[in-house]
């Protein structure tokens, strides 16, 4: 049977159908939805885990323990995870171990565009490519099988054209699996350095036998055709080709890494000209080059961004700029760039921090919008938990920014990567005050849950974290939770924290404005009582707007939260239908 | 002679549902047996900015995406997201718009200006402009959301009167059968119906 399935629900699909047993996972656009697939399939154990780094080692341990396991999560998110990649590269496995990276070319909903083949040519791990959701189903059971065989992770590199596109899937069924039979092996999952000198050896011999097996794997294809174009391509670069060159001979490569080097030498050898078709770096080109093979490639095709058809018609069939775009003279169109929802509890923190003019270190998820006219009221924003360990940079480096500095974190975030920044802010002293966001979840990637939810990713009842007494334990004194939308008791609370001159922190908590399923009345603005001083739109709600030379509210929109009320210096806004008192 | 890829293009604002709009759309061209590939964007869209959607049916599609100029038909969802979205339609393409304004900040902001014309300019460059009241047809029907369905039925309508391919409206139905939860299914249907009648004209 085809059903259509996203390259993630494939890859989830793919994992079921190869008996895996164990996958963890922390949120990441465009990996999440893998983790939520395989949480709705029987005999799987799906968990979201705080950090990337703690799912690989979760995966790891299911895979030592016999089991089939995977890891999955976005490009930078393998940062996180490099630590544990790189050793378990020299363990090996026991049952198949491989770890999904979901790439951002575009940086649709990314920091950077970093192109993390290079990681497995780092940890000298296989490097498996699909180009679409057959694919992704397909090359994920090949994979458990590369990594059994080989005794490797492996790793599944996606973009996200690939994890989000939408194509045709042939499914089966799973294929029982028992679980490997564990021994206790301390030469090989001890990695001490007199045991990790020997598996070196293991793993350099390992990387010569897989690059035999390169040459021989289906993974790889040759698709003869006219041969004075030949192009060597991998993932979503080979749909673009088939697009554009439909007559090209093509190199297929599913296995990225190691290259097979007879192949591509041969390949090369019979047709006019070789292309090497790849989105961001130059990976396979540069490897090419270095077989003394002359290419085409990132002389003509950007680094940059993502691909498209038009991409390859310019570079390679030279069919010049890109059409046009508005007439000269026409008016540039309104950009509608991403906004914090009307009630998100997040715009009340952000507006106080604006009023008191504060130098604010910042971490990513929705409230990284707080940077955006009109709030404006973010300094860094670096990756995931940097808030706190900058804040604390900050204050050390310049003393007058102390007492004027705060760091602040979402609550998803803080269990990721900021635990430890603010340990080290109580350990050494920084006298900074310490937001976390505490919505209730996950909100940028979709609404995942976390350790301080109390759900679990099957959304049973867990244990949920008590950041308060986790605070105390850490040893910050000064603890607190407000009300975000009370600006009053935020702004105060504020005060007092940056002026007590150690750390402290604030839990700002009000459950995301998405997942409340009862709103509260829409409010309206009182023409009569309205003065037209603009205050209400400095909160840059979406549901109220100027734009008819009067201030109205979208009653559609609005859910009610009454920040705009608080702010209204004139009572003109309340209850729709209520007269103002 | 292989035929042709057809490419369709839907274009909208988050939380306006273009992304079961185009599940419905992919799964009838599937019943109709049609080779299908989609590709959307996710992540910051959630929070009202653009959505689009792409969607390719034909024989074999290979690639996911399409580019300038060679979108047949282009669906807006708002006003302005069909002006912003008009350089991807190939030319003599068809829109089929939602005659709806949805104002992004820096317009609410005053900063910048909505664009008046929209509807002018859409239906000076486009082969054929289909205009649907789909915010205005689904609220009479009892649920203002089934807009995108109104939509949904309105396309289904226009290619069966105009287009070159095997959809029948039984596909269109049994499509909505299979991605809409049994609640929302008969508002949903009827939303279907209603704009079928407007794309069939
Ligand atoms: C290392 C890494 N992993 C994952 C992500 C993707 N990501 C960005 S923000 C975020 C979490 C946001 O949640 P939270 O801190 O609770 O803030 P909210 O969006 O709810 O406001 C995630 C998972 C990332 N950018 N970097």
């Amino acid at each position: 049977m085809k059903v259509l399935l996203s390259g993630n629900e494939a890859i989830a699909r793919g994992a079921w159908e190869a008996g895996v047993g164990v996958a963890a996972a922390y949120p990441g656009t465009p990996s999440t939805e893998i983790l939520e697939t395989l949480a709705t399939l029987p005999e799987v154990r799906a968990q979201w885990s705080p950090n990337e780094k703690v799912a690989l080692e979760v995966a790891y341990g299911a895979a030592v323990a016999g089991s089939r396991a995977l890891a999955a999560m976005k490009h930078v998110g393998l940062n996180v995870a490099a630590d544990p990649l790189l050793s378990a590269a020299y363990t090996g496995v026991n049952g198949g171990l491989v770890v999904v990276t979901a790439d951002d070319p575009g940086m649709h909903s990314s920091q950077n565009e970093q192109d993390n083949r290079h990681y497995a040519r780092m940890a000298k791990i296989p490097c498996v490519e699909p180009s679409d959701s057959q694919e992704a189903k397909d090359f994920t059971a090949l994979a458990f099988d590369l990594s059994e065989e080989f005794d490797t992770p492996v790793l599944l590199r996606t973009t996200t054209r690939i994890s989000h596109s939408k194509s045709l899937v042939e499914v089966g069924e799973r294929t029982a699996r028992f679980l490997k039979e564990y021994a206790k092996e301390p030469s090989k999952y001890v990695i001490i350095p007199a045991h990790a000198r020997v598996r070196h050896s293991v793993v350099e011999a390992r990387l010569l036998d897989l690059a035999d097996y390169a040459e021989r794997t289906p993974l790889n294809r040759v698709e003869w055709r006219d041969k004075r174009i030949g192009v060597i391509a991998s993932g979503i670069s080979y749909q673009y080709v088939r697009e554009v060159l439909p007559e090209a001979s093509v190199l297929k490569l599913g296995l990225t890494f190691p290259l097979p080097a007879g192949l591509i030498a041969s390949f090369a050898a019979q047709v006019e000209t070789v292309w090497v078709v790849e989105e961001l770096e130059p990976f396979i080109e540069d490897q090419v080059k270095a077989m003394g093979i002359r290419c085409r490639g990132k002389d003509a095709l950007p680094r940059e961004g993502e691909f498209n058809p038009d991409t390859l018609r310019r570079a390679i069939l030279d069919t010049g700029a890109p059409p046009a775009g508005p007439a000269p003279g026409s008016p540039a169109l309104p950009v509608r760039p991403p906004v914090l929802c009307p009630g998100c509890p997040h715009r009340g923190v952000f507006y106080a921090l604006k009023q008191l003019n504060l130098t604010v270190t910042g971490d990513i998820g929705c409230y990284t919008l707080g940077v955006m006219p009109p709030l404006e009221a973010m300094d860094t924003c670096l990756c995931m938990g940097a808030s706190i360990s900058a804040a604390i940079g900050m204050v050390k480096a310049n003393s007058d920014l102390i007492g004027h500095t705060v760091a602040v974190i979402g609550d998803s975030t803080f269990l990721h990567s900021g635990m430890t920044g603010l340990l080290d802010a109580v350990y050494n002293k920084a006298p900074i005050p310490v937001l976390i966001l505490d919505n209730r979840t996950t909100a940028m990637t979709g609404h995942q849950d976390h350790p301080g939810t109390g759900r679990t990713l099957q959304g049973e009842p867990a244990a949920a974290l008590d950041y308060l007494a986790l605070a105390k334990a850490l040893g910050v004194k000064r603890v607190s939770v407000v009300d975000p939308l009370n600006l009053e008791q935020l702004k105060a609370r504020l005060r007092e924290d940056l002026a007590a001159g150690e750390p402290a922190v604030i839990v700002a908590r009000r459950p995301c404005a998405l997942l409340s399923r009862k709103p509260a009345a829409p409010l309206a603005v009182d023409p009569a009582a309205c003065r037209m001083c603009r205050s209400c739109l400095r909160i840059g709600c979406p549901a109220i707007s100027a734009a008819g030379g009067t201030v109205a509210i979208d009653p559609g929109l609005c859910n009610g939260c009454g920040l705009c009320a608080g702010v209204c210096k004139f009572n003109a806004i309340g209850k729709a239908g209520e007269a103002s008192a | 002679m292989p035929e042709k890829t057809t490419n369709l293009l839907l274009a909208g604002v988050g939380g306006q549902g273009t992304i079961l709009a185009s599940k419905i759309i992919c799964a009838a061209l599937q019943e109709a047996g049609h080779d299908v590939k989609q590709a959307e964007v996710h992540g910051m869209a959630q929070r009202g900015g653009s959505v689009v959607t792409q969607i390719r049916f034909g024989n074999q599609v290979h690639s996911p995406l399409f580019g300038r100029g060679e979108a047949q038909v282009l669906v807006a969802f708002e006003r302005l997201e069909g002006l912003r979205y008009l350089p991807m339609l190939a030319p003599g393409g068809t829109v089929i718009l939602n005659d709806q304004a949805i104002l992004p900040v820096p317009v609410i902001m005053g900063a910048q200006a909505y664009p008046e014309d929209a509807v002018l300019r859409l239906k000076e460059e486009a082969g054929d402009l289909l205009v649907v009241q789909a915010k205005e047809i689904a609220a009479e029907l009892g649920n203002p959301k089934a807009a995108n369905t109104v939509l949904v039925g309105a396309l289904a309508g226009w290619m069966a009167r105009t287009a070159t391919n095997r959809l029948t409206q039984a596909h269109w139905l049994s499509a909505l059968a299979t991605q809409i939860p049994e609640k929302h299914r008969q508002v949903n249907e009827r939303a279907f119906l209603a704009g079928w009648e407007v794309g069939r004209r």
